[in-house]
């Protein structure tokens, strides 16, 4: 086999000596990305690709950037992520969760790289991770919800009962309830991350089970798309859109939706590693840190809601709301956060319940 | 006017093993061409495609770390498809294997002994046997067709790993995310060239192509197997009996599917997640094929089917192209071989005149 | 349970179950020559693209959904061409149809992934749809549900109440003998694989124009499976078929309604969705079982190549 593979390595090595090693300094750092899935037009890895190209504008000249999509969260990954290594990658982004062991390997393995990994909760010497606080940007999509729903029934299309979910769906909750004491919300599991016909059914059955707010926590615009086409129906049905801004999907009846926005982030990161001034990274950043944004506001949103929307925004930002502030009770009526607290990070990445409000079981599995 | 083909008198063995060769270069062609269409240079397509992935020893690993579970599964398969035993269920017996494997080492986290990995791959070749004993049981029982029931098995055994990771064995210091805790190092397979992650599981893949070779080769129940594949009329005659046939294929596939899971988790993934493989039992049945349902055959057939998975990953960084083209790479080769396999036993006439 | 949500419940389990009813109805066409295809998965994958961007590009939704037939038929043709004129296993062929397809259509399908489709119009039918509960849920679908059925009842009558029907049905039990009276069992089985291919092509375009609307990869999402594994569900039967595509489709369609309603399902989901490849094996085995009833039920010569000089 060592014959073998020093023949293979010997018809490889014109390709290796292409390849830029160790270049003194005006040559460009190279960044890599490993995405989960298609790029696309909307959706998880298409914020994460805007961000990419947002890092590579703001620092023109002095990186370059490739990108993998589609790499599969099992053993591959770590594959892929050495070889962008090799292939000249100075730093690499790892954007989904289940990359989270193959990156801290290679980390191990090359220690003069940098690597981030998103959503997981392994760090390094040189690996940092990130997050960013979605549920924050849910909050206000409740507030709205609550504000402008009839039925006081809001649906929910989501995808597998992980902390970052329920957050979403208790932050929505809360939010809602803020303002319509009344009001519940229904969640439906779709159990995929990614199946259009069935997204699309699911916000049909919450829709004709009297939901008239209805948002998703999967990666297609299909739930978007079928409120839409519903709300030609019910005028007073209404959506909000999931990772990225989906009002070119539901012009009339997509609200708003909480969008992430990653390239400030990475500039900040590439250029701290570059600098040589990064020291570890962890950072879970909401909209005080411009990583969570609202899309822009319907026309459809009455201008006092708006007001009340910016006017929390704001107090989001200045730290003077957070979401899950104490009374927070739980569906079984436990409380969970008493008044005058917060709920911290820590019970955050634990959540697995439903607070009061949610309508539905949280299935056992 | 109808291409016609008649018989050959005799089967060509030259065609038996020119033809994958033939499907090959056909393929090779055809990506020439597609990358031409898509406005790439044909031939830095072919560097980036098919010889970056060789390029470095990490590499060259890597392609040997992928090839391993092709080889497993393929080598059982190719026992079973020359008995006429249509397992197309060998991705549900991997993952079941790797169930069985994994959950020996999720249920003894803190074993020190050296019979632990040893242990993981008997129960997953148990229970890869143990799925694929199922469509035999069906097929010798009731009679029911192999094909279908071992496919339909395949979803069963995803849902079942699914929920598992889900459920019952997700990793309660997890975050709730569905993936088991990490097995601990005696679980995990040791690596036998340093800096790589090419691990012993290779040796335990040789080791099963040099024994389906004897099997095949050296054996009289695999001598059987071949005759009452190759005419079941003619097997009963000579007293084999189908049933075996069916049993041994099935249970043999099974076997080695399911060490190909054990090789996976408690190899380069080291834990279960709904993620062990990407479809693996199914792209082995295009190396059986493809490495004409010999051992050796298949050894190179699996390192080829390795190389189109891992040029799709280069093909992307480097020339911007989607990953699918991998898959259709890997359908163009198996439709290519099934094609010019015909002129082992045939030649192609052109049918002038309508009968 | 409210009248409403009875309605809502029918209508969008007839909306799920229609693309698996035209590829299964193709399939089982196709398996009654005596040919197993098991490219499904990938007949939907390209049709859906195609459908799709012909559609975009033309703004019609007919012209998609013939593009969808065209382009699943070719599929078909393709394989035809590997496991009839050469051939080639079957089940082999199919796999390799399958991989193929699910990987052209990706690959083609890149460019169309952003785009958005006008969603179209149902088609009322004047009168039934005036019908209360059934009238919403039955008579107010897209024009190609009523394909489905259409097309369900002329696949039942050609196969059992015409003499073509009767011939297609020989050359999958008997093709020695069908061959001998005369008949070329090649293009007919050439003919069935094109009919199987251009209704999963039609069940791809259901799913891309009229049901999601839009085009991404991986969408069919296993859709093509199911639809083989309900051939043999409905043991080879037009209408078992409907049954059948209704009851899997309504599975996952009450499903949802419970978990929106609140109610409590301790059932964990992977179970639910097991539940129609497991129902698959049982009616396999049930019909298998001795020989009269898999005489009566499914194709003889199903995936056996046939020679004409043999």
């Amino acid at each position: 086999m060592q014959r073998l593979k020093s023949s293979i390595t010997l018809l490889g090595l014109g390709l290796l000596a292409a390849s830029p090693l160790a270049a003194a300094d005006p040559a460009p750092t190279q960044v890599g990305f490993v995405y989960v899935s298609p790029v696309g037009d909307a959706g998880w890895t298409y914020q994460h690709d805007q961000g990419r190209k947002e890092m590579e504008k703001a620092l023109a000249g002095k990186v370059t950037t490739k990108f993998v999509e589609n790499v599969p969260e099992g053993a591959d990954a770590e594959r892929v992520v050495r070889q962008m290594i090799t292939g000249g990658a100075k730093i690499v982004f790892t954007t989904s969760f289940g990359y989270m062991n193959a990156t801290e390997k290679v980390a191990v393995a090359f220690p003069n790289n940098f690597f981030f990994h998103a959503t997981g909760y392994k760090t390094g010497k040189n690996m940092g991770i990130y997050n960013a606080r979605f549920y924050e940007g849910r909050y206000l999509c409740g507030v709205i919800a609550g504000k402008m729903t009839k039925s006081h029934i809001a649906g929910y299309v989501a995808a597998f009962p992980i902390p970052e979910v329920l957050q979403g769906i208790n932050a929505f909750t809360e939010g809602m309830r803020s303002v319509d004491p009344k009001a519940e919300v229904r969640v439906i599991w779709v159990n995929s991350w990614f199946d259009p016909g069935k997204e699309r059914e699911a916000a049909l059955t919450l829709i004709s089970q009297g939901a008239d707010m209805i948002t998703h926590h999967t990666d297609s615009t299909a739930v978007v798309q079928a409120v839409e086409e519903k709300h030609k129906e019910n005028a007073n049905l209404y959506s909000f859109s999931y990772h990225s801004d989906m009002s070119k999907y539901g012009p009339k009846s997509c609200l708003t939706g909480t969008t992430h926005l990653w390239g400030d982030f990475y500039t900040r990161v590439v250029k701290e590693v570059m600098a040589g001034t990064w020291k570890g990274t962890n950072v879970w950043g909401g909209m005080k840190d411009g990583m969570i944004k609202l899309a822009p506001l319907n026309a459809a949103v009455p201008a006092p809601v708006k007001t009340l929307v910016v006017k929390l925004e704001k107090e989001i930002i200045a730290g003077k709301l957070h979401p899950f502030d104490g009374p927070v009770i739980a569906q079984d009526g436990k409380e969970l956060v008493p008044k005058g607290k917060s709920m911290t990070d820590a019970e955050l990445g634990g959540m697995n319940y439903y607070v009061k409000g949610v309508a539905s079981t949280l299935p056992k599995n | 006017m109808w291409l016609r083909i008649e018989p050959r008198p005799e089967p060509s063995r030259l065609m038996r093993y020119l033809s994958p060769l033939l499907a090959v270069a056909l393929m090779l062609i055809c990506g020439m061409v597609l990358f031409k269409v898509l406005g790439k240079s044909p031939v830095e397509g072919f560097k980036v495609f098919f010889l970056q992935p060789m390029a470095d020893r990490y590499s060259v690993a890597e392609l040997f770390l992928k090839a391993t579970p092709l080889m497993l599964c393929a080598v059982g398969l190719s026992v079973g498809f020359r008995g006429n035993v249509w397992n197309i269920g060998a991705e549900g017996q991997l993952l079941v294997g790797a169930l069985a494997g994994g959950g020996l080492a999720l249920h003894f986290p803190n074993s020190q002994s050296p019979f632990l990995l040893p242990a993981m791959f008997m129960a997953g070749a148990l229970g890869g046997m143990l799925w694929a004993a199922i469509p035999a049981w069906l097929r010798t029982r009731f009679n029911a067709n192999e094909i279908l029931t071992s496919l339909m098995l395949v979803y069963v055994a995803e849902l079942m790993v699914s929920w598992l990771v889900h459920g019952p064995w997700k990793d309660p210091d997890g975050f709730n995310f569905p993936q088991t805790r990490m097995f601990q190092s005696k679980a995990i397979l040791p690596v036998l060239v340093e800096g790589t992650r090419v691990n012993a599981a290779l040796v335990v893949a040789l080791g099963a192509l040099v024994v389906g070779w004897i099997f095949m080769n050296r054996s009289f129940l695999g001598y059987q197997m071949k005759v009452s594949g190759q005419a079941e009329r003619a097997g009963r005659y000579a007293g084999f009996s189908a049933r075996r046939t069916v049993w041994l294929g099935m249970l043999i596939g099974g076997c080695c599917a399911g060490l190909a899971g054990v090789s996976e988790v408690a190899g380069p993934i080291g834990q279960i997640t709904e993620h062990i493989s990407p479809g693996y039992g199914f792209a082995a049945m295009i190396v059986a094929f493809v490495g004409r349902l010999e051992p050796v055959g298949i050894f190179f057939a699996s390192l080829l089917m390795a190389l189109l998975y891992m040029g799709g990953e280069q093909a992307q960084q480097y020339l911007g192209l989607p990953y699918s083209i991998s898959k259709v790479f890997q359908g163009l080769l198996l439709f290519f071989l099934l094609g010019s396999d015909v002129f082992i036993h045939f030649r192609l006439r052109l049918d002038r005149g309508r009968k | 349970m409210a009248p409403g949500l009875v309605s809502a419940v029918l209508f969008a389990t007839v909306v799920a179950g229609t693309p698996l009813i035209l590829t299964a109805l193709g399939e089982l066409v196709t398996e009654k020559s005596g040919v197993l295809n098991l490219g499904a998965e990938g007949i939907m994958s390209v049709g859906a693209v195609a459908a799709f961007a012909v559609t975009i590009h033309t703004g019609s939704p007919l012209l998609g959904v013939l593009a969808g037939m065209v382009a699943g038929m070719a599929m078909s043709v393709l394989f035809g061409f590997v496991a009839l004129t050469l051939q080639a296993n079957q089940v082999a062929s199919g796999l390799a149809l399958s991989i193929f397809g699910v990987g052209l259509s990706a690959f083609v399908g890149k460019p169309y992934e952003s785009q958005t489709l006008e969603s179209v119009p149902p088609l009322k039918i004047p009168l039934l749809s005036k019908i209360p509960v059934l009238g919403h849920a039955l008579f107010e679908q897209q024009a190609l549900v009523y394909v489905s059925w259409i097309m369900l009842l002329a696949v039942a009558w050609f196969l059992y109440r015409t003499r073509w029907g009767l011939v297609l049905r020989a050359v999958g039990e008997t093709p020695v003998a069908a061959h001998a009276i005369g008949y070329n069992v090649l293009r007919i089985r050439y003919l069935a694989a094109m009919f199987g291919g251009a209704m999963a092509g039609i069940g791809g375009a259901f799913l891309s124009v009229f049901y999601t609307p839009l085009w991404v990869e991986g969408m069919v999402a296993g859709r093509g499976w199911i639809s083989l594994a309900l051939v043999v569900f409905a043991t080879w039967r037009p209408l078992r078929v409907m049954l059948g595509a209704y009851l899997f489709g309504g599975a996952m369609i009450t499903q949802m309604f419970v978990q929106g309603s609140g109610l409590r399902l301790d059932i964990p989901a992977q179970f639910l969705s097991a539940l129609p490849y497991l129902a698959t094996v049982v009616v396999l085995v049930l019909i298998s079982r001795n020989r009269s009833t898999i005489r009566l039920n499914s194709p003889a010569s199903l995936g056996q190549p046939f020679m004409p000089d043999a």
